[in-house]
């Protein structure tokens, strides 16, 4: 008892030395290197995304990444249609080039049935793109629901913020 | 100073890792007669017991379910530690129908017995007479067990003080979030942080034994299914597959993990992992989402939200083979996120009432639909163990926080967060 009681003096006070700015020391549990269950089984399409989201091309269309979503829609409105058409173009173009195109919904609802939305969201766009002559190697999808809004709050102005298909140029 | 206070404190109670949101108990709604009772301070054991108050704990637990009110500590005028020094006489003149009495007894492996006996002020009666050994570490937990075992005796249903909840903690604007699971006693307190993410956490679910937790971890920018063991903090990712993996919820038996799997078609469907031999079977296929299963606690069907009626609505899949999902909401146009009773009776449901997201109560028997909870964004029930009362998120000026009601709807109280905010409460079941 007595050790442990001078480790956690020890601790804090280094707690204290460091400035008494953060939280005590922090160790997140380290995800094991394998899984720990039989591992053959799981389909690893997930393991090799490619993180890395690159600048991508530019110009007045080409620079807007966001197709924004009515209330409870899934269908891209009319004033996007011209955006989506310029990045089915760039990619058609550019068949070395992969996109994701990350699915949100606002925070209204069930979480789980928000990731539904958001990944239906994802799919109109995928789906206008390939119809576009993008390839289906070139796209991935990948829905956040209501988990990573763009803007705070809840009211109208903030949901139609965050209904949205991002799409994220990777290297 | 008072970082060095907070810290030695939380090292002393032997936690492991740190905690960025403790929780703040407020009783939000009682029953307007609250049973009298005396807790009165136990007999300690100097130094083995750290200085905690267990009878403060057992009064706190019997206050939280709204249906008890203690007397102040002001107001004691004898201080028995058991039942046969209790002055019935004494205590009914100061209105108290029963009295709590108990003494902690050091043992020579450093570990504790707690004795409590419960006397009927009014009968004179002595109820009970109980001792449990714990850990020194574990001498919470041994004050919410005295507290479960008073309010069987009393109330009738055993209580579930000494029971865990599980939570998501999310602190910071987005998109620079930091998103922790946390394991805490279902007052709140004893929380520890099991996982940190920057990317989102969600859908913990409870093992039955209450050893495991499975959830979803956006830690690789997409969805994958863990399990996490809330000891060890071992864990190893169940479901990695393209497209979505969410909405994991455990089999009564353990062994199979039901979860939402969307393939790179975008498709929500159900399906059932079996953890041992990592088979996958499907269960549902609908161009409709269908997500959110959850088990009958027999193990015979899952209930599952879909929206192939055109809105989200309640269906049940009895898995007996060869069975049709069939509809069992029907009262309004957004039914959710299912959740069985313990006597796989009532579902607890996010519903759209009015404009608002509350949370509902759906009798299985007869198709009613009750309103439970008064917020306008709550979301994600779950059952206590006892099933007398729900925990649910919900918003308190615009911060997520946790609360529970009563399933007749009388009691309630909230757990706010001191930073940050809470979100997808799951309570875990009774532990051996």
């Amino acid at each position: 008892m007595k050790s442990f009681l001078s480790t956690a003096v020890l601790v804090a006070t280094l707690a204290l030395l460091a400035g008494c700015s953060g939280k005590p020391p922090e160790q997140p549990p380290q995800p094991p290197q394998q899984p720990t269950g039989d591992t053959s089984a799981v389909d690893d399409a997930n393991a090799a995304v490619d993180d890395t989201a690159t600048g991508g091309p530019s110009g007045e269309l080409l620079s807007k990444r966001i197709i924004y979503f009515d209330f409870d829609k899934t269908e891209i409105r009319a004033d996007s249609q011209s955006v989506v058409a310029a990045h089915a173009q760039y990619l058609a173009k550019n068949p070395a080039q992969k996109v994701r195109l990350e699915g949100h919904a606002d925070e209204r609802g069930s979480r789980e049935y928000n990731i539904g939305l958001g990944e239906r969201r994802g799919q109109a766009v995928r789906r206008a793109l390939l119809l576009q002559g993008v390839a289906e190697a070139q796209l991935s999808t990948v829905s956040y629901g209501e988990e990573r809004p763009a803007a705070a709050g809840s009211d109208e102005q903030a949901y139609a913020l965050n209904r949205r298909v991002e799409i994220v140029y990777l290297k | 100073m008072k970082k060095f206070a907070t810290s030695l404190f939380i090292l002393t109670l032997g936690l492991a890792s740190p905690v960025f949101a403790q929780l703040r108990l407020t009783i939000t709604q009682g029953v307007t007669d609250p049973i009298p009772i005396a807790v009165v301070p136990f007999a300690r054991a100097v130094p083995a017991d750290g200085g905690m108050d267990v009878a403060a704990i057992i009064q706190r637990d019997l206050e939280s379910s709204g249906r008890f009110k203690g007397m102040a500590r002001t107001d004691f005028l004898t201080t028995p530690t058991t039942a046969a020094e209790v002055d019935v006489a004494g205590f009914k003149q100061q209105r108290n129908d029963y009295v709590v009495v108990g003494k902690l007894t050091a043992l020579a492996n450093g570990d504790i017995t707690v004795g409590a006996e419960l006397v009927n002020v009014l009968t004179g009666m002595r109820m009970m007479g109980q001792t449990w050994t714990v850990k020194s570490t574990n001498l919470r937990n041994a004050a919410h067990r005295v507290a479960d075992a008073v309010y069987e005796k009393i109330i009738g249903v055993r209580g579930a003080f000494a029971t865990r909840i599980a939570y998501v903690s999310v602190d910071g604007k987005p998109p620079n979030q930091k998103y922790q699971l946390i394991v805490a006693d279902a007052d709140g307190e004893n929380a520890q942080a099991i996982l940190t993410r920057d990317r989102p956490l969600m859908s913990p679910a409870w093992s039955p034994d209450g050893a495991m937790l499975a959830y979803v971890s956006f830690e690789s920018r997409v969805s994958s299914v863990y399990v996490q063991n809330i000891h060890t903090t071992q864990r190893s990712r169940v479901s990695a597959r393209a497209g979505i993996n969410g909405a994991p919820s455990w089999s009564p038996d353990g062994k199979k993990l039901a979860l939402t799997l969307s393939g790179s078609n975008g498709n929500l469907d159900i399906y059932l992992l079996d953890l041992t031999t990592q088979q996958l079977t499907r269960l549902t296929d609908d161009p409709g989402i269908d997500t959110e299963a959850n088990f009958s606690p027999d193990g015979s069907a899952v209930y599952f939200t879909s929206d192939r009626p055109g809105s989200p609505q309640i269906y049940r899949l009895g898995l007996g083979g060869n069975e049709r999902p069939k509809r069992v909401t029907f009262t309004g146009s957004y039914n959710a996120r299912p959740r069985v009773s313990p006597d796989g009776k009532q579902l607890a449901v996010l519903t759209l009432d009015n404009g608002a997201y509350r949370i509902g109560l759906q009798d299985l028997a007869s198709g009613t639909l009750t309103i439970l909870s008064k917020g306008r964004q709550d979301e994600s029930p779950s059952f206590a163990p006892n099933g007398a009362m729900v925990i649910l998120a919900g918003r308190d000026r615009g911060q997520g926080i946790l609360q529970t009601v009563s399933i007749d709807g009388q009691t309630s109280f909230k757990l706010n967060a001191d930073a940050g905010e809470v979100r997808e409460p799951v309570w875990g079941p009774y532990l051996k």
